[in-house]
């Protein structure tokens, strides 16, 4: 055991987490609304839609993580007419190209879950609504989708940590997160269990915290 | 479609013999998968404190952890644990581990923490009165665990298993990172070879999408099979 390599790398290992919550926050945040969307094109009761939606979960959770990121990051700037879209200007940089990947990947996981938390609300809340006069966008917006959040909360709790350990695939796209300083320094040093009991260690810190605030969340919505 | 091709000209055979060994690499990784949870799922269900904690340390930390980083300890770890090991026994020369074995190893581990959640839930679902009967009957222990518990807990575990099943064949897309050529690792040498990333790219997705979608089929059938009579 090295102490004295596990003590200097705390700082670097710190400072590529700042990385790590960037990529899991900006891509959980894009996600929550491609999954929002999916879900509601699901629950339509036109079926060209409602295949579509399914499809797009359907490919992105039967395929791998990294090979969503490859096609996006070394796939699309293949094709010469996307390099002359405007597009180009996100899509050339790794760190965007991962958080698209990201967000699409984690969307698709979201959309199951907001779509199922929406078949178990009871027919009786929106039945209420409806019977009070109150219009169908209002019952949707105001009590449908907070039902649904709350009644999804656990499944996306476990979501978020599934997002933020595949945030470290970023570092296969040459970005320095956690992952990739970590494995930067065991491939200089290799001293691989000292780094990993250090960076493990931040990794299951952040999953700790993650569980005690979607908990906390859980405790606060309910009914 | 050249690209695709068989023979020298194209890659459909690497890439079918790519498929072959991610498929070999999946089964292994849930075979290795299977014994940990034999192992850390009594653990975790024993009475005992200290097993607890050592059973719940492992489903937490392999859990918690990315698997990326699981499988660079075992990839830049693995020979030197070995060799480690070797030194005790008098074995001091350079041991070389195969990066199937280090990579179906580390996938195993992962695959393990899941398996013993599952196995682990479906124990506890199973009702205490059949635990009790077995008991009051005098069966043998061995006996009313492989007769009675086990096909009780297999019905429930199954459709859990089939999650399992699909992040372990997901997984192993990460250990092209080793150089174990699998679909992903072949996709990306055909990729740089032939300056086509997108076309590789998309088909080791069709690959993997077909493996995923096969798979499922063969799963519900054993769910059937194992649900008869409920």
């Amino acid at each position: 055991m090295d102490i004295n390599l596990m003590i200097t790398s705390i700082p670097k290992l710190l400072d590529a987490t700042i990385i790590t919550l960037k990529l899991l926050s900006l891509s959980l945040f894009f996600g929550l609304f491609i999954g929002l969307l999916f879900a509601i094109l699901r629950l339509s009761k036109n079926k060209i839609i409602n295949k579509f939606a399914y499809g797009y979960s359907y490919v992105f959770r039967g395929t791998p993580l990294l090979v969503q990121i490859f096609i996006i990051y070394f796939g699309l700037g293949q094709i010469e007419y996307f390099r002359s879209t405007f597009l180009w200007v996100v899509f050339k940089e790794p760190y965007w190209c991962a958080i698209i990947a990201f967000a699409l990947n984690t969307g698709a996981y979201t959309s199951e879950i907001l779509r199922s938390a929406f078949q178990t609300i009871k027919p009786g809340i929106v039945e209420a609504g409806k019977s009070l006069g109150i219009p169908n966008k209002i019952i949707f917006y105001k009590i449908q989708i907070p039902v649904a959040i709350r009644q999804s909360l656990p499944a996306y709790g476990n979501e978020i940590i599934l997002m933020m350990k595949g945030t470290s695939l970023a570092s296969t796209v040459t970005l320095m997160d956690l992952t990739g300083v970590a494995k930067y320094i065991i491939s200089t040093t290799f001293k691989p269990i000292e780094v990993f009991i250090v960076a493990g260690g931040i990794y299951l810190f952040m999953t700790f915290c993650i569980h005690n605030l979607i908990k906390f969340l859980e405790r606060k919505y309910s009914y | 479609m050249e690209l695709l091709a068989f023979g020298k000209t194209g890659w459909g055979d690497e890439l079918f013999i790519a498929t072959l060994m991610t498929i070999a690499v999946s089964i292994t990784a849930m075979f290795i998968g299977f014994l940990f949870a034999l192992i850390f799922t009594p653990l975790k269900l024993s009475k005992n404190k200290f097993f607890n904690l050592i059973g719940n340390s492992y489903t937490t930390v392999i859990r918690g952890v990315p698997e990326l980083l699981v499988i660079y300890l075992f990839f830049f770890g693995g020979s030197g644990a070995v060799m480690y090991v070797a030194s005790i026994f008098g074995y001091n020369d350079y041991i070389e581990i195969n990066a199937f074995i280090t990579g179906s190893f580390a996938i195993g581990i992962i695959s393990g923490a899941y398996s013993t959640e599952v196995f682990r839930g479906a124990i506890q679902s199973i009702d205490k009165g059949q635990f009790e009967a077995s008991q009051v009957l005098g069966l043998k222990r061995f006996i009313y665990f492989f007769r009675v518990i086990m096909p009780q807990m297999l019905r429930l575990a199954i459709p859990n298993l089939s999650n399992v099943w699909q992040i372990t064949l997901k997984d192993t897309s990460l250990i092209s990172v080793t150089g174990l050529v699998e679909i992903m690792r072949q996709s990306y040498i055909a990729a740089g070879s032939t300056r086509d990333p997108l076309f590789f790219y998309s088909f080791a997705a069709v690959l993997y999408l077909l493996l995923t979608f096969l798979s499922m089929k063969l799963i519900n059938r054993l769910e059937i099979k194992y649900s008869r009579g409920f």
